[in-house]
């Protein structure tokens, strides 16, 4: 719970500059049967992104990472988009069920190839994963013909832009996410296996621990996560963009993962953390727009915050900064590093 | 032999991105009227196809150039100024008649115009300019002019609320922070609306051309500033997305807060006859039969302006009603 302290109280600072700076911030009231305001806004928005960086998490967690992600949202929402327009009614719940199962289903076997690559190949993941990186915004140009797909369909604009029972229904899909993953890693031992491929995967497969067929599972979940993230991106628009859907947000999910305090070593993760760090990069993003930071300045302003952050999560650099202030403490070693030599 | 073999694809692949493999050549049909016996031909290198308006374009350069009686060589640079390059170099050894492209970049074309130059083959830009200080190293640009698209926007907001005597609250969705459409565009419309002090832009900020950003940043204003009259975007998509937020916002788009937008795109120009939108200016990509018209100028011998703009118009929701079945993009 102590790792997660500083994240929490970035995202508690900002939102702090927010309520100095920006009227009505934290003002959330009822408008057409659905929660409004900010603060909702963080976390509609902010939901795609908490699905790839918690899918990311995993990877990470195995020592990998995952270039693809951004090309897997576009894929998806393409083809969901695609499936949806040429039915014969777009309100039709079946059709939309169809067409949101062949798009994850691509995204699966887009992947299970990854992970083929990875733990089969032996390629290394950031060379595996930028194959279809790059591969795969073509794909996705291809399936929307280079065109904009605009659909009106009622059932699919649920998934990203509607609500259910006054909350916007991509948070109840993120929770319902985040509830399983949490499950299965942590009241089951797949988070330890994960771990453990992800400190050493030949000691793990000599131990007894299938780490290949592992592998393969993380980077097909990963890419399962980018493909709800992918509906979500295109229903909340009602229209698939091949070329920009998901454009630059595997950096922002790594980012994320990172300033959750998960290693990009490998062998810990944290999901509390990851939903932490993506909130602060959606909140950071509102921010910038609410207080009107000028559009030539955003992307340093972004790089000054994300600076600050980083250096506040080094537990060297706060040794040094601090310690004029403070006694001298010894470097910390978080507790679950710590090695006990029993003679 | 591997060695060998990694060689041979990696000739391969360089053969192919130098657009000798995505060339196409579109038929020619009667010889040109100017050109004597021989029929003309001209070497385009397209940017790519990121978008619909580019794929408009393209299609409209290939139809016009088959109607013109025209030989077209077409490639398609992916984005990438080298891509462009190697297709200009590949039209001069060809000894086309007259070289046209879009630059990706507007920088860095120096060499190989000299190149065309020093080859006696005349260069025409389109859509976008280059920023070489040496004018004589292409013979005209034809493309849009964003500023005066910026201006028409402001004239129309001005004549609108001309009757208005409080405050007007204008929001803006910017593109691409740093492109030209979106710079231009900006200064258009600041210096008309800039005449009187009622006009208030009380924010701006970049929506990357995008529905997805457009709706996200509309969110965000409607937040932080409760009365907005006026919304001003770059293009019909960031305009689309915004539309979404307003509706969410339970505003009525078109209504509660009035829609300026530039390109003119169907789904743009179906939100405009539907009355979502109130005002759209045009960004026409359909520029082939004019770049036709010039290159045979050019040929002729004929002098032709140093600029051309496209031939562009604006729409208003009932005009809109009217071209909407006919629009081609």
């Amino acid at each position: 719970m102590k790792r997660l302290a500083w994240p929490a109280g970035i995202l508690a600072a900002l939102l702090l500059v927010n309520l100095i700076f920006t009227d009505h911030f934290f003002q959330i009231e009822i408008k057409d049967g659905h929660l409004y305001g900010s603060l909702i806004d963080i976390f509609r928005f902010g939901a795609p992104l908490i699905l790839v960086a918690l899918g990311m998490t995993l990877v990470i967690a195995t020592k990998g990472i995952d270039l693809s992600v951004g090309s897997v949202v576009a894929i998806a929402g393409a083809m969901a988009c695609l499936q949806i327009s040429t039915l014969p009614s777009q309100d039709s719940i079946g059709g939309v069920l169809g067409a949101i199962g062949i798009a994850l289903g691509l995204a699966v076997a887009l992947g299970i190839g990854n992970g083929f690559l990875v733990a089969i190949v032996g390629i290394q993941p950031i060379i595996a994963t930028l194959i279809l990186m790059v591969a795969g915004r073509g794909l996705a140009q291809l399936i929307t013909d280079g065109q904009i797909i605009t659909i009106n369909s009622a059932p699919y604009k649920l998934v990203g832009g509607g609500y259910w029972l006054t909350l916007p229904f991509g948070i109840i899909i993120v929770a319902v996410v985040l509830a399983l993953i949490a499950f299965v890693t942590r009241r089951l031992a797949l988070g330890l296996l994960i771990e453990s491929v992800g400190g050493n995967a030949e000691a793990s497969r000599l131990s007894g621990i299938r780490a290949r067929g592992l592998l393969i599972v993380v980077y097909a979940f990963c890419a399962l996560c980018a493909g709800i993230a992918g509906l979500m991106i295109s229903s909340n628009v009602s229209s698939a963009d091949g070329n920009n859907a998901g454009l630059w947000i595997e950096l922002d999910a790594i980012l994320a993962v990172v300033i959750g305090g998960t290693s990009l070593a490998g062998g810990r993760f944290s999901l509390g953390g990851t939903v932490l760090g993506a909130l602060i990069i959606q909140t950071l993003t509102t921010t910038i727009y609410s207080i009107g930071v000028p559009p030539e300045t955003t992307l340093l302003f972004k790089a000054l915050v994300v600076t600050i952050v980083c250096l506040l999560q080094s537990p060297a650099f706060r040794a040094k900064v601090f310690r004029s202030r403070r006694k001298p403490a010894p470097p910390t070693v978080p507790a679950g590093e710590k090695v006990t030599v029993r003679t | 032999m591997f060695k060998k073999i990694m060689a041979l694809m990696a000739v391969g692949v360089l053969a192919t991105a130098c657009g000798g493999g995505s060339e196409t050549t579109a038929e020619g049909g009667a010889p040109a009227s100017g050109g004597g016996d021989s029929t003309i031909t001209m070497g385009f290198a397209q940017v790519g196809a990121e978008s619909g308006w580019r794929t408009a374009n393209t299609k409209s350069v290939q139809e016009s150039a088959k109607a013109a009686g025209i030989d077209l060589k077409f490639s398609d640079a992916q984005q990438k100024q080298e891509n462009q390059i190697k297709a200009i170099r590949s039209y001069i050894q060809q000894k086309v008649d007259v070289i046209a492209f879009s630059p990706v970049v507007e920088s860095g074309w120096d060499t190989v115009l000299q190149e065309a130059k020093a080859a006696n083959i005349p260069v025409i830009l389109t859509d976008r300019a280059v920023d070489s200080a040496d004018k004589t190293l292409y013979k005209t640009f034809l493309g849009s002019d964003f500023v005066e698209e910026g201006k028409k926007a402001g004239q129309w907001l001005v004549e609108q609320y001309a009757s208005e005597t409080g405050d007007v609250n204008i929001v803006e969705l910017q593109g691409t922070t740093g492109s030209a459409p979106a710079n231009d565009r900006k200064a258009g419309f600041a210096e008309v609306i800039g005449a009187d002090p009622k006009f208030k832009v009380i924010a701006s900020q970049s929506g990357d051309f995008t529905r997805a950003k457009g709706k996200e940043v509309m969110d965000a204003f409607l937040k932080a500033n409760p009365d907005i009259d006026v919304l001003y975007a770059h293009n019909d998509d960031m305009g689309l997305g915004a539309i979404e937020a307003i509706e969410g916002a339970g505003k009525v788009p078109g209504k509660d807060i009035k829609i300026i937008t530039v390109d003119a795109v169907k789904d743009g120009m179906q939100a405009l006859a539907d009355g979502k939108i109130n005002y759209i200016v045009e960004c026409s990509p359909l520029l082939g039969p004019q770049l036709m018209d010039l290159a045979k100028k050019v040929l002729a011998g004929e002098t032709v302006p140093e600029r051309v703009v496209t031939e562009e118009t604006t729409f208003t929701q009932e005009q809109a009603k009217q071209a909407l079945p006919t629009r081609q993009y």
